[in-house]
């Protein structure tokens, strides 16, 4: 074990820190288009069967196969790779999203607009924070699934722990191959913790319960 | 308060009609609303009373045009509230839904706050004007104000929507059966107080409830709605009480309105009688003499401040000497003026006496209550009421 980390403990090192790269950028980038997403749902009711149904398409497609699919168009990049991981982050952020803004009371709905907010204003004031424990818990799984899909990106030269699993592969060295997969799994533990913790920080209404 | 009270709007509603489906716009719908007009001056308060359907809520969300009228206006304040601006009609405008309206996520001082924050007042004068209500609404501010509402139990969230909705010291507020998710102490408990709050700020209130018993307590004024949306009858609780427009108003307010008059009327507005009273210390003889004469057959023996000592039997009047404590015979309940008819009819019955003592708030007498009283008073207003609702007519309840 000792042996293994002296001789390539740099290498996970840096695998490490490319997968937590890879990972934020996905679940960063993923969000932030989820939110425009629900935006235009919220506007427009209509556009909601539409884009979930892209958003499921693109969840479908087996990851290798897209990655085979964009490295023609963008290369062995960063970019093939965010675009897949990005893609399947979709679904589960939008789905859960809208699961929290339609969990919202209408009692309380219906006295954010006697009170005269606006429809934005009862968005961001009202409806996202109460959406928060349900949008958290898709940030959860988003964050997981990106963690392990970040691997496979190692076929278009991206991966992460996945290029140092790919090297163990290749050198007949299997201990290499375990402990990238062992940091992988902390990582991903690490990070659902986090999020958790965070959820926790930012609801803090959902713990008082007793007075 | 620390600022100046706005003052009271009108509200009124000038044939409005909801309609919910084009095609089956027949009466029945649920929360229709059927050419609905109605004034309610400045500084009432005045409750929508009906069975469920009747459209009630409609009415009052078409104030803050939550829902839009089909046809017709409502006026606040001699403006058309269709031509104003959406955010700050209802800004302007209070409103109290069941304790679930609170948002969960905030505190309840930022809660209250609400429509301060909207409205871009300064931080401190929002956390001011937060604290300076939840005391106004009888929650310690210090103990209450960084709570979040699934803290409070259902009586203290009702009271924090009251807090709420008065934060922008809005003209008109706008209660849809504000205190209908608490037991009945409670409830009984936040009306009087409610009205206490209201004596002094004067607002103009529409409020909708499902209870006749409510509806008579809070209102200055009431309308009774029916299904279809149609207003059945439109006056003061007393009015409607002594004369029913129409065999469904009579129905809805119960068979036992007479009883609910009763407590509506306080032994204020009822004519007392006069009693044969003497002092102590007095002489017996000519007590007796005086007694023997007047129909009703007892003294009432007074102290030397005019304070009822309690009565004495025409047939126990010694025929000489001086009137002592000692002869009382038997006491009545002591009223005062504020006492309704049905608590002074009620002590009447539980001590089998004729007739009440009514004393002024130093004690001393001021007259009698009797039985035949209240039965007479309850008839004159009872023909009364019905003499104005026929002169009235098809006019008013049209």
């Amino acid at each position: 074990m000792a042996e293994l980390l002296r001789r390539n403990g740099g290498m996970l090192a840096d695998g490490l820190v490319d997968h937590l790269v890879l990972t934020g950028i996905a679940v960063g980038v993923g969000f932030a288009l989820s939110l425009v997403l629900v935006l235009l749902i919220v506007r427009s009711r209509r556009l909601a069967g539409p884009i979930i149904a892209v958003a499921g398409t693109l969840y479908t497609i087996p990851s290798l196969a897209l990655f085979a699919f964009l490295v023609p168009v963008t290369g062995l990049s960063l970019v093939s790779a965010e675009i897949g991981l990005v893609s399947y982050t979709l679904l589960i952020l939008v789905r859960n999203i809208l699961a929290g803004l339609d969990g919202v009371s209408p009692d309380v709905v219906e006295a954010a607009d006697g009170m005269g907010h606006t429809r934005f204003q009862r968005l961001v004031r009202v409806e996202l924070p109460l959406a928060l424990p349900l949008i958290v818990a898709g940030l959860r799984i988003a964050t997981v699934t990106t963690i392990g899909l970040v691997m496979v990106t190692a076929v278009i030269g991206q991966g992460g722990l996945g290029q140092v699993m790919l090297r163990g592969f290749s050198l007949r060295n299997w201990a290499l191959v375990y402990a990238s997969l062992v940091v992988m799994v902390g990582l991903a533990i690490a990070a659902d913790l986090l999020l958790v913790l965070a959820g926790r920080l930012l609801t803090p209404w959902t713990r008082r319960r007793a007075a | 308060m620390t600022h100046a009270t706005a003052r009271a709007a009108t509200v009124e509603f000038d044939q409005v009609t909801k309609s919910y489906d084009a095609r089956a716009a027949k009466a029945g719908t649920p929360g229709a609303v059927n050419d609905l007009s109605l004034a309610v001056p400045a500084g009432k308060i005045c409750v929508l009373v009906g069975p469920s359907g009747c459209g009630k809520t409609t009415s009052l969300k078409m104030v803050n045009r939550l829902i839009e009228p089909t046809s017709g206006r409502i006026v606040l304040d001699g403006v058309d509230a269709a031509t104003r601006d959406l955010t700050e009609l209802r800004r302007g405008i209070g409103y109290v839904i069941q304790q679930t309206g609170l948002f969960p996520h905030q505190t309840i001082e930022d809660n209250v706050a609400t429509v301060p924050r909207l409205l871009g007042w300064p931080k401190a004068r929002q956390r001011e004007r937060a604290e300076e209500l939840l005391a106004v609404v009888g929650l310690e501010p210090a103990q209450y104000a960084r709570r979040y509402p699934a803290q409070l139990s259902g009586g203290e969230r009702q009271r924090v929507g009251v807090a709420r909705a008065l934060a922008a010291d809005p003209p008109v507020m706008l209660m849809d059966e504000p205190f209908g998710a608490v037991d009945p102490i409670v409830r009984e408990h936040l009306q009087n107080e409610f009205l206490r709050i209201q004596e002094q700020l004067a607002k103009t209130i529409l409020f909708v409830t499902h209870d006749i018993d409510e509806a008579i307590k809070m209102g200055d004024l009431v309308a009774v709605m029916q299904d279809g949306g149609r207003l059945a009858q439109y006056g003061p609780p007393a009015e409607i009480l002594a004369a029913p427009a129409s065999d469904f108003v009579a129905r809805f307010v119960g068979a036992d309105r007479g009883l609910k008059r009763l407590s509506l009327t306080r032994v204020a507005d009822i004519a007392l009688s006069p009693a044969v009273t003497a002092r102590v210390g007095t002489d017996a003889a000519d007590a007796r003499r005086r007694t023997l004469v007047d129909p009703f057959p007892y003294l009432l023996l007074l102290d030397a401040d005019d304070r009822p000592l309690g009565w004495i039997d025409q047939d126990h009047i010694p025929g000489e000497g001086l009137l002592e404590a000692r002869h009382v015979d038997s006491r009545s309940p002591l009223l005062d003026r504020r006492t309704t008819l049905k608590d002074a009819l009620s002590m009447l019955l539980d001590d089998l006496v004729q007739a009440g003592v009514v004393v002024d708030r130093r004690g001393a007498l001021l007259g009698l209550l009797t039985i035949e009283q209240v039965m007479a008073f309850m008839r004159d207003t009872a023909v009364e009421g019905a003499e104005r609702s026929i002169e009235q007519g098809t006019g008013a309840h049209r």
